[in-house]
Formats: structure tokens, C-alpha cells, sequence
């Protein structure tokens, strides 16, 4: 009996003793959740203007400044040796890339040792700590704001291998996946802006209709053209489609008016063949 | 084969350089006059001494090749190049265009042709060119008349402008319209008839009646319009051809705005009979009478849309003007004009879209268009006074007569028409002998 008293007295008090002990870590504090900021990812080149977003080109305009001063602190680039590039085709998306053979890349973990270093010795990190606490949170936006848009300045480069050079983050999984096949925003904005001026859109086009128009372009590295394809060729012989041939005549005449077009000076390859999509609709229903 | 096998695999492995096709999207282009020569159209001397014989015309080819100048250049939507900077003579163009030399001079299409007098006939061929592309775009020859040669003229301008803008055109085509003289106080008015340039002024009537409200049948053929016998209004019909005219009715009351239905069968118009209007049709077959709306306020200018289906008329029935639609029944009543303002002489398009109409806000008169739900109201040209829009057949012009105001002395009077396009930009004074005012367009006369 007294033996029985004993246990069940040992046995209660253990359960008490690990009932005391485990309670602080029931009464742990919840995880403090940093409070979710939103990020608007935007490619831009280096030479792309964004008069409508004046805050952006400040910001843009301090980072810049942050790197120059990076780069006078740093020892000058290493020499890469040249190596031949390759194209790797995306299986999910079926775009393809430029990339440098697997030996180019440098390797993830030394990039990011290397990127931590640089912020140590240029920058006081307890300066900055006060200074990202003292900040609202929509100045803590900007500040995000800052290290994104940088990475993205980075990654307009024209020079695919270049581009994939200061991506040192990446691995190379990764970077099968990326698409550097399309004109940067710059170039676009400036191919654009030439043939709208080329463009003389028939009027009396029905605005209710599909007024798309897709011409392939084969292009001479000046821009010149050397040959026009109209995509939907079918359509122009459709009934009730007499619209259409006089939409797509205006087109060409627009690419022939304008050529040469204003093309990058580099990366034939990339833009040999070129399609320009001609939609008067928003015009024309004003 | 195990080799083969390898090989294949290895070379599966190496690197093919290859890139998605980059694709601008092109979602602006500009609305200037698109360059482009007309060529006077080549004659050789014998056919040059006929027609001069003919018609006392110096240069019949010249003379079409203006026409067709003036009316392209007129419709805003072309900029015909000075005949000065021309490098190549019309014969030789006609056959085979130096296109290097049209480029040079920043033309984007070109017009050729040849005009020559076979059997007592005009014949007239013209080509139509793609400057930049350097092809022939269109081919074509008339034979007629020689005294039809303006006629030519405009015929040629509506296949340019289809053929480029991908609309038909509207040159071909007359307007008729009240001819007006003397004082404003005592206005002879006549009616008159024109092609669309001002050329070819005929008056229709003598002047002893006031005539008001002239409109086409679809077919251009038959006209209706209002003219005051004896104090009293009456609906006349007048065939244009033979010159024939009937009364259609003797109302009881004022009797407004008669219009044609789009069949040509019946005429839709507003009576005035113990302080309020109702809007009417007549059948013009049997000449029976049907009452439209029955509403006691005053319902009148009414229009069909361009299928039949649907009228829009004006009522003050929500306390001041406003423009309604309603189905050609009567039924389903709906008001569609919501802005400021009082809204009068609502005229539905050809192509069915845009209504247009006058509206009176703030001591101006506008003359406007609106879409069928009343929604994008666009005003385009504002005046003293100005009233009654008329579509062109395309859809794509209004013409609407101006007055001046007079001075203390009760001179400087003036009714004149004018035309604008719906980009509101193009606004013209259209030539008439006299003063004029409640134009009608006629449907285009080359079908």
C-alpha cells in the first residue's frame, strides 16, 4: 500500500514537474510575420525614360550612384576568359536563352560571400539597422525597392553573357529558365515610336471588328527590310473581310515607309526576325 | 548500329542556337492625310480636239483629274501633292510609274489614267498605285456620255477612297437643300438641287410656295419635303427625274419633318393638333395613316435607323427636349440623351452606330453625335446658330446649315451650308449660289 502510495505520489509529481517546465513554451510568443510589402517587378534598360514615374528615376539614379561608389571601393574585375555560348531551351515555356558554358558561372555560395563582404566593409550595418527602423513602411517600400530594382538594371543588359555574369545568384537550374530573347523596353519604345509615325490607319475601317493585323519581318542588320509576310495572308480573301486587305496594305506600307528601322545595334541574331502586331482598334474607337 | 546510336545521342546534346520570335505590338499609328499624286489623266490630240468640240473644255483629262483632286483633298482624309513637283508625264506614268520618282516627292499612292473618245463616247481608264509597295492596286474604265465627265470624276474619287480607306465613298452623290433670297423678314425659298461639290445647281421649285424639311428617298429618286399652300402645310412628293409632284396628304394641324422610312415605303412625320404632337407613318402605297406615339407632349423629328427596327425622335416629355429611340411600333419608349442642354433633329447613321443631332446649351447651338444608347456623346462644331444634320451615305460627314447673326441694323444675314467630318476637325463651307439651309444627302447615285 505504502509502496503504491509512494509511486503514485513520485509519478504525480513528475507529471507537475513537467507540466511547470513545459508551460513557457506553451506561452511562447507568436512569430512575428514582417508585414507583407508589395513589389512591382519591372524590367528596365538602362536606357529606357520613364517620365511618368519621377521617383522611380531617383531611385534608380541613387542606386546607380551606390554602384559606382561599390565599384571604386573594389578591386578591379577579374579577367574572364572567353567562352563559347550556348542556347538553352526552356522546356516549360518553350523560350530559349543565351548562356555561357556551365564553366562561367561562378558558383552560387562564393557570389553570395562575396556580394555579404562588400555591404560589411563599405557600410556600417548597425547604422543601417537604425536607419530601416526609423523609416514608415512606405519608405520601406522604396528601400526594398531599391535592391530589386538593381538586380533588374542588371538583368537588362543587352549582352546575354554579361547578363548571366552579374546574375551570380543564379544557379544553373535557374538559369535555363530565364528569357532574354525579347527587346529591351528602350528598344521597343524606339521601334515603336518610328513606325506609329509610319502608319497612316485607313479610317473608314469598322471598329467593331478585328482589326489585327501580324507582319513577319525579316530584317538586314541595318534595319532594312528584306522580306514581309502577312500572317493571316488567308483572311484577305474572306467575304466580309475587304477591310482587312486595306488594313494590312497600310501596315506594310508603314514598315516599308519606315525602314530602315531603328533596330539595336546589337544582337542580329536575336532580331533578324522581328513581328510586328498592327491593332488600330484603339485608335479608331478613340 | 550501337555507335550509330551514340553518335546520335551525343548530338542531340549539343547546343542549337535558336530564339522565340520577338513580337511589338503596334497599337498607334497617325491620322494625317495620306500623301498621294493624281496625275492628270493623259489625252491624245484627236480626243483632246472632240471633246473641246464637245463639251469647251480645253483639257477634259486635267479637268477630271481636279475633280478627283478636290474631292479627296476635300474629305481630309488625303493630301493630293502639287502637279509641280510631278517628275514624270502622265502618258508614261499611266503605262508603267517610275516609282523612285513618286517616292522622291513623298507619295504613297499614285492615280493615272487615260481618257479618249471612242464612238461619240467619254472613255475613261484609271489606275490606282501603291507607290511604296510598287504595284498596281486597282484598274478600271467607264464609257458614257460625254456630258457625264464630272460624274466620271467623282465615280473615280469613291473607288480611290474605298480602295484606301476600306469605307465607300460619298462623291458621287447630291445634296438638296432650301435655296434662300432676300431680307430675312420676306425669304423667297426655293428648292434646289446639287452634286456634293456645289457643281450642277438646279432649282427645283419657283419660289411661290415656302418650301421647308426636303429629304431623299433611299433610292435618291423621289423627294419629300414640306411646303406651305395657302397658309396650310402639305406633304409633297417630287420624283427628281421627271419632275412630277403630288401632294401626299392634307393634315388637320402643322405637319413636320416628313423623312422616308429606309424601304422607301413610308414616310414617318410629326402633326401638331390641339397643343400637342404625335408622331405618324404613311403607308405610301395606300396612303393609311398610323399613329406612332400618343403622348400628351410634343414628339417630333422623327428618324428610322437604317434597318427599319428602330425610330429616334425629340419629346419634351421629361420636362424639356431630349432625344428618345423607340421600335418602329411605338413600343419601348426609351430616353437616351441625358447631358445638359435641350436636344433637337436627332438623325440616326447610315451605318447605324451614331445618332446625330443639334443641341441648344447656354445661347449655342452644337451639332453632335451620340451612339444608339446615348452613351459617347461628341460634339463637333459650335455656332451662333446652326441646325438640321445630314448624313453622308458612308456615315462618315455631316452637312448642316449656318446662320450669321445681324447687325442692329438688321443686315449681315446669312444662311450658308457646311460639312464636317465625325473626327470634328474637318469643317468646310459647302458652295451654294444662294443662301441656303435644311440640306439633304442623297444616297450614293453609282451603286
Amino acid at each position: 500500500m505504502n509502496r503504491s502510495l509512494i509511486i503514485s505520489s513520485v509519478l504525480h509529481g513528475a507529471l507537475i514537474l513537467i507540466t511547470a517546465m513545459s508551460l513557457p513554451f506553451l506561452a511562447k510568443k507568436p512569430l512575428e510575420i514582417p508585414p507583407i510589402v508589395s513589389v512591382e517587378l519591372i524590367q528596365i534598360a538602362e536606357k529606357t525614360n520613364i517620365p511618368f514615374a519621377p521617383k522611380a528615376k531617383k531611385i534608380i539614379e541613387k542606386v546607380k550612384e551606390k554602384e559606382k561608389k561599390l565599384v571604386s571601393e573594389q578591386a578591379p574585375p577579374k579577367k574572364v576568359k572567353k567562352t563559347k555560348t550556348k542556347t538553352v531551351v526552356s522546356v516549360d515555356k518553350n523560350e530559349k536563352i543565351d548562356s555561357k558554358t556551365p564553366e562561367a558561372i561562378p558558383l552560387p555560395d562564393k557570389t553570395v560571400k562575396k556580394i555579404e563582404t562588400k555591404k560589411e566593409s563599405k557600410q556600417n550595418p548597425d547604422k543601417l539597422d537604425k536607419e530601416v527602423k526609423q523609416v514608415s513602411e512606405f519608405e520601406k517600400k522604396e528601400f526594398v525597392d531599391l535592391d530589386n530594382i538593381a538586380k533588374l538594371i542588371d538583368k537588362a543588359k543587352e549582352d546575354t553573357a554579361e547578363v548571366i555574369k552579374k546574375n551570380n545568384d543564379i544557379t544553373q537550374d535557374q538559369d535555363k529558365n530565364i528569357v532574354t530573347s525579347g527587346l529591351t523596353l528602350s528598344e521597343e519604345d524606339a521601334l515603336k515610336a518610328q513606325i506609329f509615325g509610319c502608319w497612316s490607319i485607313p479610317l473608314g475601317l469598322p471598329y467593331n471588328e478585328n482589326l489585327l493585323v501580324r507582319i513577319k519581318l525579316m530584317l538586314e542588320p541595318d534595319g532594312s527590310v528584306i522580306k514581309t509576310e502577312i500572317l493571316d495572308h488567308a483572311r484577305m480573301n474572306r467575304p466580309g473581310q475587304g477591310f482587312y486587305k486595306v488594313l494590312a496594305e497600310s501596315a506594310l506600307r508603314a514598315v516599308k515607309l519606315c525602314q530602315p528601322l531603328r533596330v539595336p545595334t546589337t544582337g542580329y541574331e536575336r532580331w533578324k526576325e522581328l513581328q510586328l502586331n498592327f491593332d488600330a482598334r484603339e485608335m479608331l474607337e478613340g | 548500329m550501337k555507335k550509330n546510336f551514340l553518335i546520335l545521342f551525343l548530338m542531340a546534346l549539343l547546343p542549337i542556337k535558336a530564339f522565340a520570335l520577338i513580337e511589338v505590338d503596334i497599337t498607334r499609328g497617325n491620322l494625317n492625310p495620306l500623301p498621294l499624286a493624281v496625275s492628270p489623266l493623259s489625252i491624245d490630240d484627236k480626243s483632246k480636239k472632240s471633246f473641246e468640240k464637245i463639251l469647251k473644255k480645253e483639257n477634259i483629262g486635267s479637268e477630271i483629274s481636279t475633280i478627283v483632286e478636290n474631292n479627296l483633298r476635300t474629305s481630309g482624309l488625303f493630301n493630293p501633292l502639287n502637279k509641280e513637283a510631278f517628275l514624270q508625264a502622265p502618258d508614261i506614268a499611266n503605262l508603267k510609274p517610275r516609282f523612285e520618282d513618286w517616292n522622291l516627292i513623298k507619295a504613297q499612292a499614285l492615280i493615272t489614267g487615260k481618257v479618249t473618245y471612242v464612238d461619240e463616247k467619254l472613255r475613261v481608264e484609271f489606275r490606282l498605285w501603291d507607290i511604296l509597295a510598287a504595284k498596281e492596286m486597282m484598274a478600271l474604265a467607264f464609257t458614257t456620255v460625254p456630258s457625264n465627265w464630272r460624274r466620271v470624276g467623282h465615280i473615280i474619287s469613291d473607288k480611290v477612297y474605298e480602295r484606301l480607306t476600306g469605307e465607300k465613298g460619298y462623291f458621287d452623290t447630291r445634296i438638296i437643300y432650301v435655296a434662300e433670297e432676300g431680307p430675312k423678314t420676306q425669304r423667297k425659298k426655293r428648292l434646289a438641287i446639287m452634286d456634293q461639290d456645289g457643281a450642277n445647281n438646279k432649282f427645283l421649285t419657283l419660289g411661290n410656295e415656302l418650301v421647308l424639311t426636303p429629304r431623299f428617298n433611299p433610292t435618291s429618286q423621289m423627294v419629300t419635303y414640306l411646303s406651305y399652300f395657302k397658309n396650310l402645310p402639305r406633304v409633297y412628293l417630287l420624283d427628281i427625274e421627271t419632275g412630277t409632284q403630288e401632294v401626299v396628304g392634307d393634315f388637320p394641324g402643322m405637319t413636320f419633318a416628313p423623312r422616308f422610312s429606309p424601304d422607301g415605303k413610308k414616310i414617318i412625320m410629326s402633326f401638331a393638333k390641339d397643343g400637342k404632337s404625335d408622331i405618324y407613318t404613311m403607308d405610301l402605297e395606300n396612303r393609311l395613316v398610323e399613329k406612332i406615339t400618343n403622348h400628351p407632349s410634343i414628339d417630333t423629328s422623327p428618324s428610322y435607323s437604317p434597318n427599319g427596327k428602330f425610330i429616334a425622335f425629340n419629346s419634351d416629355r421629361s420636362g424639356y427636349q431630349q432625344i428618345y429611340i423607340m421600335k418602329s411600333d411605338g413600343s419601348d419608349v426609351k430616353r437616351i440623351s441625358f447631358g445638359n442642354g435641350i436636344y433637337g433633329t436627332p438623325v440616326w447613321s447610315p451605318r447605324g452606330d451614331l445618332i446625330a443631332f443639334t443641341k441648344l446649351h447656354k445661347g449655342k447651338f452644337y451639332i453632335g453625335v451620340m451612339r444608339t444608347d446615348g452613351k459617347g456623346e461628341r460634339l463637333l462644331t459650335e455656332n451662333y446658330y446652326q441646325e438640321a444634320p445630314s448624313w453622308s451615305p458612308n456615315g462618315r460627314v455631316l452637312i448642316f446649315y449656318r446662320e450669321t447673326k445681324t447687325n442692329a441694323k438688321g443686315e449681315g444675314f446669312s444662311a450658308k451650308l457646311w460639312s464636317i467630318d465625325l473626327t470634328g476637325y474637318n469643317e468646310r463651307l459647302v458652295e451654294t449660289q444662294t443662301d441656303a439651309s435644311d440640306p439633304s444627302w442623297s444616297s450614293l447615285l453609282s451603286n
